[in-house]
């Protein structure tokens, strides 16, 4: 996803000139093409992620599109007040970017991991928060940002689904993408962790059981209409996300439904239960360890059907 | 070069610091102490120093001007007033229900470039405008106000740090160094000397000056950058309370708000300063 992101940066960034790029010391290698291309749309600010930050509202104060880039927390906690007062109590034009959304960054260890990122940055007045499922949403919602204007956030995960694009689809933000159509079950998730509900998806459909499989690559605005079909079209929802289950993917559905008065039959949220992701491994292992994979979600969604799962030897 | 210059500065910091009396009595807001500190260097910049307009506040050839102690808004408040940016009756509003003039100093605020109070984010802010600036070889300047007590504050050093290696000649921070914190002296909470050879160490070009000396602020601040190539940093020494005098050097004052007699008696001292 990173790497898609960059490569819409690197192509649009001629068009762009009010474009600039800011790493607080991280993109080793990766960056160096568009370095090169644009060296006067690009600052290391160094490792100072406060600072990288109010320079940004500066910088945008005086009519630049200005980029944020760093891994996991480091553009997003560490210098929450930051984005909070400097950013977006001035309504200004800074994109955030993280790489390495969720247990991306797996046995690099738990300060790596951006686990709360979400429910934290969508509390921001004015803060569009993207998710992106897949390479092609990564790559659209990059050429949205360079559109928009205003504070945003962008969440890349190293993983990434499979894309499931249909012919002329437009990623629109705010509006959910219906990936797969379904009515026994809803699997809402976002990020790359999509992948993991698209292997349920498609192992509970040899059981007859078929899944409506939502990418919610829009965690704030959230598109409560898709969502209120879900509830009333579908036997339940269950959200998943490489995330803290408080105050993010599942904890937005949630409050969207109740509040809309629009109850599923059943709602789960799949997410880290008040944990801290310390166990040592990676991506794909973690999930596991979590019970974020496919397995854990099939599981999920028989105990809430009724079906006893069967025993594999 | 400015417009509608405000040729007596004494008169104009004197203003400042009558204006911020009754508007903190009235409404009931605190750091007065810290207003009456850098109403003297709020009076130089914009009487004499600042190159803005409050017919064209948003003008993009203006210098800018980051209060970073927020807490001191009240002044500039009080300053932008003087200068016709808004009605010099809107101060009496101040922090009061409904009113724009929050006690952190608010861009809500024609004049006003950035909203402050949380310590430690003007420098950066700053910087990003002074490097906008250098990449677009704009003529202005920008200026930051800060406070000692947000020199605390890692993120001041990493603007510091940021600033001197961009070699940011059209940025100028200036320090209220009155020495006296929320709470406490400096002395018995974080000692920051030597003060000019940390920013002298970060790459600054440094200069002192007696901070309510208006021939010297003057005569210093016409000389920016003092360094072709470095930023420019004035540690301006100044006394916490200036101007009233039960209020200065005290602790007491940082967050004391000045009612009854002592209203009286702080009016009248300064009524009574020619």
């Amino acid at each position: 996803m990173r790497d898609a992101f960059l490569s819409v940066l690197t192509e649009l960034a001629p068009q762009h000139p009010e474009v600039l790029l800011l790493s607080g010391d991280l993109g080793f290698a990766v960056l160096n093409e568009y370095i090169a291309r644009f060296p006067l749309q690009f600052l290391n600010v160094g490792v100072a992620e406060q600072n990288m930050s109010g320079l940004a509202a500066g910088l945008a104060m005086e009519g630049y599109k200005v980029f944020t880039y760093s891994i996991g927390n480091f553009p997003t906690l560490r210098c929450l007040e930051q984005i909070r007062n400097d950013i977006c109590y001035h309504d200004a034009d800074v994109k955030i970017v993280c790489v390495g959304g969720g247990m991306s960054y797996g046995a690099v260890g738990f300060s790596h991991h951006a686990t709360e990122d979400l429910a934290i940055l969508r509390t921001l007045p004015g803060m569009l928060v993207l998710s992106p499922c897949d390479l092609w949403e990564a790559a659209e919602a990059a050429r949205y940002l360079l559109s928009h204007r205003g504070p945003a956030y962008l969440r890349l995960d190293k993983s990434a689904a499979p894309i499931n694009v249909r012919d002329g689809e437009i990623f629109t933000p705010g509006k959910i993408r219906t990936v797969r159509e379904g009515s026994d079950v809803t699997l809402a998730a976002t990020g790359g962790i999509l992948g993991e509900a698209l292997l349920a998806a498609d192992s509970l459909a040899e059981r007859g059981i078929f899944c409506r499989v939502l990418s919610v690559h829009t965690i704030k605005p959230l598109d409560t209409d898709t969502l209120a079909a879900a509830a009333s079209e579908t036997g339940g929802i269950i959200s998943v996300e490489e995330h803290a289950v408080d105050g993010g993917l599942g904890g937005a559905i949630a409050e969207s439904l109740m509040e809309a008065g629009d109850f599923p039959s059943f709602f789960v949220r799949m997410g880290l239960r008040n944990t801290f992701s310390y166990v040592v491994g990676s991506q794909t292992y973690l999930r596991t360890v979590y019970s974020l994979d496919a397995a854990s979600i099939v599981r999920t969604v028989f105990a809430k059907l009724g079906i006893v799962a069967e025993v594999h030897g | 070069m400015s417009i509608q210059l405000i040729s007596d500065t004494e008169l104009f910091a004197r203003s400042i610091r009558i204006h911020a009396l009754r508007m903190t009595s009235l409404g009931g807001g605190a750091h007065i102490g810290a207003i009456f500190s850098c109403a003297d260097i709020l009076a130089v910049l914009y009487g004499d120093i600042l190159n803005v307009d409050p017919a064209e506040p948003e003008s993009l050839n203006r210098d800018r001007f980051v209060l970073s102690k927020g807490h001191a808004g009240g002044g500039l408040y009080a300053a932008l007033a003087e200068r016709g940016f808004f009605p010099v009756e809107k101060l009496l509003t101040h922090y009061q229900d409904g009113s724009d003039l929050s006690g952190h100093v608010s861009h809500k605020l024609p004049g006003v470039d950035v909203s402050t109070g949380a310590l430690g984010h003007g420098l950066s802010i700053a910087a990003g405008m002074a490097y906008a600036g250098k990449l677009k070889s704009a003529s202005h300047r920008v200026f930051c106000l800060l406070s000692d007590g947000e020199c605390d504050e890692g993120s001041t050093w990493e603007a510091g740090l940021f600033a001197a290696h961009h070699e940011l000649t059209n940025l100028v921070a200036i320090i209220d160094y009155n020495r006296i914190q929320g709470i406490a002296p400096i002395s018995e909470v974080i000692e920051l000397e030597p003060f000019a050879d940390k920013w002298t160490a970060f790459g600054w070009a440094v200069r002192e000056v007696d901070g309510h000396d208006h021939e010297s602020l003057q005569r210093t601040l016409a000389t920016v950058p003092f360094v072709t190539g470095k930023p420019s940093c004035l540690i301006a020494h100044t006394i916490k309370g200036k101007g009233v005098s039960f209020m200065e050097n005290t602790v007491l004052w940082h967050y004391r708000i000045p009612r009854g007699s002592e209203f009286d008696a702080a009016l009248a001292e300064l009524e009574g300063q020619s």
